[in-house]
C-alpha cells in the first residue's frame, strides 16, 4: 500500500479522518496514535506562530479563548510560504466573518494592526532623515517629497486602534473612547513604535506617498480644518518615520 | 554530483548552540566553550531590521551554521525555486560554515505545513530527493548536509532502511550528513531498533555535524513508549551516552545543542553546552 502525500496530507488538518492505510508500527501494526504526533504538530506550530503573531488579539479575546481560536484558522488557512513571518494575513477576514465573535467587530482592525507591526519589526533599514532638508525658503518646501521609512506603516481605522492596543497592553489603561482612531508604526532602531494619530494626520501622510508637502497639507486642511502641521511634523520627525529626504524635484 | 575535493568554509569541531534572540546579549558575553552558532535560515528571510543586525552581530565573533526548515526536499512536488533564490540570498549574506536541511516534506500544493513529515524509502523516493538535492547543492555552488528525521512511524512501502537510503543519497549527490543522535534515539525507540545498531549501520564518514536536544516521552495505542522529539527539554543521558558512542566512531565533529521550545535561560543551554564539550574532549581523533 503506497501512501501518497496528498493521502497523508488530507487527514493531517482533519482530525476526524482516519491515517492514512500503510503507515504502521515497529509490529506492523496501522499508526494509530503515531500518525496524531504529525497532526498535533502541525496545528500546535501553527497556533504558536499565530500567538507570536497577534499578540494584541490574544490580549483583547483572552489567552485561552484565542488558543481555541486559532486552530480554527489553522485548519482553514494554512500557511502558503515557509516565511512564518508572513503567516496570518488572512486572520483578519476570518475574525470578521466569525459569527461567534461579531460583537467583537474591531477584532478585524487590531489583527490588521497586528499585522502591521510584525511587518514594521521586519522592513528593511533605511538611510534616516535629514531634518537640514526641511532649513528652505517656503516657495521651495511646499514642493518637497518626503519618503516614509520601508518601516513605516498606517493604520486607519473606524475603531479605537490605539486605545484597545494601550487596553491590550497595560489592563489599567482607560477604556477605549467610542471614536476611530488612526496609528502610525515606526521603528526608530529595531522595536516597532505606536503613535495616536492627531486629526488629519491620517491623510497628511497617505497624500504625501504620491503628492508632494504643500499639496498633503492642503489635503489634510480640506479633510479636517483643524489639523495641526507643526504637530504632526514633530511626531513624524522625532518617531523616524521618514527616510531618504528627498526625490528629484518636479 | 557536487564536487567534494572544493569544501566550503568548515564549522570547528567544537561545541555550537541554536541561537535564540532572547540570548543575545549573555552569548556574546559569557559563551562558555561554545564557538559556532545555528540559525533557521527562515528567520532571517526577512528585509532587515534586528534579525538581520543580530546576524550580522554573531558573524563577527562565532561561525555559523544556516538550517533550513522549509525547503520540503523530500516533497513530491519540484522545489519552491523563489525559496531557493532566497535562500541563496541568506548565504550570500551570513557566509555560513554549514548549510544544512532535512530529509522531510512540508510543502504540499500550495500549502506549507510547518512540519517535518516523512517519507517512504523506496527506489522513486530515492531518485527524487537525490534530484532536489543535486538541485539546491547547484543552485547554492556548495555542499549541504542532510538531517536523518525522527520517526513516529513506518511505511510499509519502505525497501531500504534509513541508513541505507542516506548512503545512496550521498553516492548520488556528494552531499554531507547532519546526525542528531536524538533523532536516531527517538526513531530506534518508536520503531523497536537499537540505536546502536542504527550507529554502526550509518554512513559517518558523511558526518559534518552533530545535533543533539531533548524530546518528550508519552505511549502509543497499544501503551508501548512514543517519543516525540520536541527540542523543549534537556538533552536525556542515554542520547549523551549515544553521543560518546557516535565520537568514539568518527572522532570530534561540530556537536550542536538544541533547544527551541520552553526555551530556558543562558546558564541552562551553556551548561548543556559544557557537558557537549566534554564528550567532545574525550573523543579519541580518529
Amino acid at each position: 500500500m503506497s501512501v501518497n502525500q496528498s493521502s497523508f496530507r488530507a487527514a493531517l488538518l482533519d482530525a476526524a479522518a482516519p491515517a492514512p492505510q500503510g503507515l504502521q508500527d515497529a509490529t506492523g501494526a496501522p499508526a494509530g496514535r503515531r500518525y496524531d504526533v504529525y497532526r498535533n504538530n502541525v496545528v500546535v506550530s501553527l497556533t504558536e506562530a499565530m500567538k507570536l503573531a497577534f499578540p494584541t488579539v490574544r490580549a483583547l479575546v483572552g489567552p485561552e479563548n484565542f488558543d481555541s481560536l486559532a486552530p480554527l484558522f489553522v485548519r482553514q488557512h494554512p500557511p502558503s510560504s515557509p516565511l512564518m513571518m508572513h503567516y496570518g494575513a488572512d486572520f483578519p477576514a476570518f475574525l470578521e466573518a466569525f459569527t461567534p465573535l461579531a460583537h467583537l467587530g474591531y477584532l478585524g482592525d487590531v489583527a490588521r494592526f497586528d499585522l502591521a507591526r510584525r511587518a514594521c519589526y521586519h522592513a528593511a533599514d533605511a538611510v534616516p532623515f535629514d531634518a537640514a532638508v526641511l532649513q528652505r525658503p517656503p516657495e521651495v518646501l511646499g514642493n518637497l517629497h518626503l519618503v516614509c521609512a520601508p518601516a513605516t506603516r498606517l493604520i486607519r481605522s473606524r475603531w479605537p486602534v490605539f486605545d484597545l492596543w494601550q487596553r491590550a497592553t497595560d489592563p489599567t489603561a482607560p477604556a477605549p473612547r467610542p471614536v476611530g482612531q488612526a496609528v502610525l508604526i515606526t521603528r526608530p532602531e529595531f522595536d516597532p513604535e505606536v503613535h495616536l494619530l492627531p486629526t488629519g494626520a491620517a491623510t497628511w501622510f497617505t497624500t504625501l506617498r504620491t503628492r508632494s508637502l504643500g499639496a498633503a497639507i492642503e489635503a489634510a486642511t480640506a479633510a479636517a480644518p483643524d489639523f495641526d502641521f507643526a504637530t504632526t511634523l514633530t511626531l513624524a520627525l522625532q518617531s523616524h518615520a521618514f527616510c531618504t529626504p528627498e526625490r528629484t524635484p518636479e | 554530483m557536487y564536487d567534494q575535493s572544493i569544501p566550503s568554509q568548515q564549522l570547528p569541531n567544537a561545541v555550537g548552540v541554536g541561537y535564540k534572540p532572547q540570548h543575545f546579549a549573555e552569548l556574546l558575553e559569557t559563551p562558555g566553550p561554545v564557538e559556532w552558532v545555528e540559525i533557521h535560515a527562515e528567520n532571517y528571510m526577512g528585509d532587515g531590521g534586528r534579525p538581520h543586525a543580530q546576524l550580522r552581530a554573531l558573524s563577527e565573533r562565532f561561525a555559523l551554521s544556516v538550517h533550513g526548515v522549509g525547503l520540503s526536499i523530500g516533497g513530491e512536488n519540484p522545489l519552491d525555486t523563489a525559496h531557493l533564490a532566497r535562500l541563496r540570498k541568506l548565504l550570500e549574506r551570513a557566509n555560513p560554515g554549514s548549510f544544512s536541511e532535512h530529509l522531510a516534506w512540508s510543502t504540499h500544493g500550495a500549502e506549507f505545513l510547518n512540519d517535518l513529515l516523512p517519507l517512504p524509502y523506496t527506489d522513486t523516493t530515492l531518485a527524487r530527493v537525490g534530484d532536489h538535492i543535486a538541485q539546491v547543492q547547484d543552485t547554492l555552488g556548495r555542499q549541504m548536509l542532510l538531517e536523518n528525521p525522527s520517526s513516529y512511524l513506518a511505511f510499509a512501502e519502505s525497501t531500504y532502511a534509513e541508513t541505507d537510503f542516506l548512503a545512496a543519497l550521498v553516492q548520488r549527490t556528494g552531499c554531507g550528513l547532519l546526525l542528531d543522535v536524538n533523532n536516531v534515539f527517538v526513531s530506534s525507540v518508536n520503531l523497536g531498533v537499537s540505536p546502536q545498531a542504527y550507529i554502526d549501520a550509518y554512513p559517518l564518514d558523511a558526518v559534518g555535524e552533530i545535533h543533539v536536544g531533548g524530546h518528550d516521552e508519552v505511549t502509543d495505542d497499544h501503551g508501548a513508549p512514543l517519543l516525540i522529539d520536541s527540542h523543549g527539554a534537556p538533552v536525556v543521558d542515554p542520547v549523551w551516552a549515544l553521543l560518546e558512542y557516535t565520537l568514539a566512531r568518527c572522532g570530534p565533529k561540530p556537536v550542536l545543542v538544541e533547544w527551541d521550545t520552553d526555551v530556558p535561560e543562558w546558564p541552562i543551554l551553556r551548561a548543556e553546552a559544557e557537558r557537549a564539550a566534554t564528550a567532545l574532549a574525550l573523543a579519541p581523533a580518529c
